[in-house]
């Protein structure tokens, strides 16, 4: 059992099935994390290597945990941003990874397109964790799992993403995944925040929250990033809060059915009232556990292509 | 001893030449253009089967000699031209340092000297093309520079730009400009639109280039000067300019081949060799810039040969450099997809592509006419090629172009009655 591709990029050209494969992966890898020893040795004697070129606490810390769940060799490289220009660039990166030996190279970076340059250029597995505003499909993924696990079918739900889509590389995977498993997504936001001709992806566009949240399922919050507002894309937080917050009353409105996600980290009081991110429609502790059974479904089926599906009992 | 370029087919409609004739080239003058010249112990050129027109002119060409010699040198930059089917280009003034002096206009005509085609010097509006204060333009004048821009910048400051036009209108020199508010384009790296949108790379809206289009226009208007715009890109730029043509003011054009052949779509594999300034634009604006060619509307073509070496173009999209090398796929990819396709004739292309450069930089131009400089191009049109980065003689190998089959290429360039660029058989030879 495995990806009929090297590499895992984003959610774009991946089709339902692959998803479907992924996500039946992962119930069998989130019932490992249920047990008393949470550890399987199916990836004994792989090498993945974490390459972050971003500050990323979760997401490493998942994909390390991940890793070390199937037993695989797992090494984190962290790298500032600042140091890129500079110090060694991206492709002698990649030959380094490739000659130590790494079956998986997990990386994220600022730049969009940046793990397809390294996909290219090394014979190991690529993951994409977050590469700029462009994909972050493991993020997506885990929240598809999240949404099918507390309401069953994705076909003809009701998704609406709310805040910064044009900067948000989680939006973006959400919307490729959610519409091909036959999901309505919206996304709502300050018109600022939304990316030009984001319609063409097949989502609806809302600037208005309220209207945004009639009738909806999911209502999955992304956070809002101070430096937006310094760079005039718009006034102040206290205004955001009030006209694109998640806040108690809001939560009322949509009842109890709703569900509420966020893929941290979160701005408690700023895009999402404390009352909303604790209720009982929140998903948000659900989907970072999520998180790790996606990461290591991916890492067995990218990384484990010639190892028997028995290794995991 | 003379040269008679025998049998080979002519387009010069300004000087109503079209059809079968022979040249004959003394020193560095045709000598005769005649329906047939009779060989006299001449050096014979066949060129039967071959279209024969005079050589291009490049009006925007980064040489980036002095400063940036591991992109490219006057020498490289100018065999580039003469593989090109180029006789002459002029050469854009940010070197480092800019050419806003005439110390560097004039190490520029010294390096051109024995350099395989002519090069004409643009002169830089402002100081380092900082946009702040006025380069000495009437000293970059009297230098010999045919131009003034800042390309690369934008002059972001309207009341400079201003000044610039009207200071610059004692001289008769052309203002060339970069049009891009940079407060717009910002870091973007690709034109805003859906492409922008699902790569997740910041985008440049095409509004960034047309409020300073609008601008210069304006401003031209008022100060009455030539306003010559660089690499124009969108439908926007080219509404603002044609309403403006309308109006009676002195503005004219460039579009490049990238442009015509190309939009924001091929961003898609994150190619840094399809980073370049102004953005590769919608299929919208590509389509309507190729109705514009059809339509006789286009006043030049220009390559914006922007070279870079292999480094930096090497990785992440947002990192690299802005730029494309154009000289050596300019021509086959106009004749392939415009001209063999008749959207363009070779006269069309002879207007936008030697004419009318030729008359904005107030150079020398005749086409083929008996006394005039012998810079013509010797084309095969049943040549099949593909384009092949590595045979540049340009240093720049970033090119989006790489791998594209053509048919129909250059193969002999004659500059000042001198055969300077020989590929029959595929010899891809300078001859100095």
């Amino acid at each position: 059992m495995s990806l009929k591709r090297k590499d895992f990029l984003g959610l774009y050209d991946v089709s339902a099935e692959e998803i479907n494969q992924i996500l039946d992966t992962a119930v069998a890898m989130k019932d490992i994390l249920t047990r008393t020893v949470k550890k399987v040795p199916t990836l004994r004697g792989k090498t993945v290597i974490n390459l972050f070129y971003e500050p990323s606490t979760r997401t490493k810390f998942s994909f390390n945990l991940a890793a070390k769940r199937l037993s695989a060799d797992v090494m984190s490289i962290s790298k500032s941003s600042s140091s890129i220009a500079k110090g060694e660039s991206l492709l002698d990166t990649a030959k380094t990874m490739e000659v130590m030996g790494a079956d998986v190279v997990v990386i994220r970076h600022s730049a969009p397109g940046a793990a397809k340059f390294l996909a290219d250029n090394i014979s190991a597995s690529v993951l994409n964790a977050g590469d700029g505003a462009h994909a972050h499909p493991t993020q997506a993924l885990l929240d598809i799992y999240s949404i099918k696990e507390k309401l069953g079918e994705i076909a003809g739900l009701k998704v609406l993403i709310v805040g910064d889509i044009a900067h948000s590389r989680v939006a973006r995977s959400n919307i490729w995944g959610l519409n091909k498993l036959g999901a309505e997504v919206a996304v709502a936001g300050p018109q600022t925040l939304i990316p030009r001709e984001i319609e063409k992806m097949g989502v609806k566009v809302y600037s208005d929250l309220d209207q945004a949240l009639e009738n909806v399922d999911v209502v999955n919050i992304l956070r809002i990033q101070m430096e937006r507002q310094e760079s005039g894309l718009f006034p102040s937080i206290r205004e955001y809060r009030e006209i694109y917050g998640m806040n108690a009353e809001r939560l009322e409105r949509i009842g109890k059915k709703a569900m509420i996600m966020h893929p941290g980290p979160m701005n408690r009081g700023i895009e999402i009232e404390s009352s909303v991110a604790d209720s009982p429609q929140s998903v948000i502790t659900e989907q970072v556990k999520n998180g790790v059974a996606i990461r290591m479904a991916l890492l067995y089926l990218l990384a484990g292509r010639e190892i028997d599906n028995e290794d995991l009992n | 001893m003379k040269t008679l370029i025998k049998n080979g087919r002519v387009y010069d409609s300004k000087n109503g030449l079209e059809g079968k004739y022979d040249i004959l080239i003394e020193g560095n003058k045709i000598f005769a253009v005649e329906k047939e010249i009779k060989d006299q112990g001449y050096q014979i050129i066949d060129a039967e089967g071959k279209i024969i027109i005079p050589a291009l002119i490049d009006m925007h060409t980064h040489l980036r000699e002095p400063g940036y010699e591991e992109k490219e040198t006057v020498k490289t930059g100018c065999e580039a031209a003469a593989a090109g089917g180029f006789s002459a280009v002029a050469a854009m003034p940010n070197t480092k340092p800019i050419a806003d002096n005439p110390a560097v206009v004039e190490h520029l005509k010294l390096k051109s000297e024995k350099a395989a085609v002519r090069v004409y010097p643009i002169g830089s509006i402002t100081q380092d093309s900082k946009g702040e204060v006025l380069s000495e333009i009437g000293t970059l004048a009297k230098t010999g520079v045919k131009a003034l821009s800042d390309d690369g910048n934008p002059v972001m400051n309207s009341e400079i730009m201003r000044r610039a036009m009207e200071y610059a209108s004692a001289f008769d020199l052309p203002v060339i400009d970069h049009c891009e508010d940079e407060n717009l384009s910002q870091d973007g790296v690709m034109h805003e639109g859906y492409h922008s949108t699902i790569f997740g790379l910041k985008g440049i809206p095409a509004a960034a280039e047309e409020i300073m289009v609008a601008r210069d226009i304006v401003l031209a208007e008022m100060t009455g000067i030539h306003l010559h715009i660089a690499h124009l890109s969108t439908e926007g730029s080219l509404n603002l300019v044609k309403e403006a043509k309308a109006r009676g003011v002195n503005v004219t054009f460039e579009v490049t081949p990238h442009h015509l052949l190309l939009t924001d779509q091929a961003v898609e594999d994150y190619n840094p060799d399809t980073k370049v300034h102004p953005p590769l634009r919608s299929e919208r604006d590509k389509n309507v810039l190729v109705e514009a060619l059809k339509a006789g509307q286009i006043d030049v073509l220009a390559t914006d040969h922007a070279p870079h070496t292999y480094e930096d173009k090497l990785g992440e999209f947002d990192y690299a450099a802005f730029g494309i090398s154009g000289l050596e796929t300019a021509l086959g990819l106009l004749y392939y997809n415009f001209i063999k396709t008749g959207i363009i004739d070779w006269n069309d292309l002879l207007r936008m592509y030697y004419y009318k450069p030729g008359e904005i930089l107030k150079i020398e131009s005749e086409g083929l006419k008996q006394g005039s400089r012998a810079d013509f191009l010797i084309f095969n049109p049943e040549r099949e090629w593909t384009v092949d980065k590595n045979k540049f003689k340009s240093k720049g190998k970033n090119t989006p172009f790489a791998g594209w089959n053509l048919k129909g290429k250059n193969e002999i360039t004659f500059v000042g009655g001198k055969m300077v660029y020989d590929d029959r058989g595929g010899k891809n030879e300078i001859l100095y």
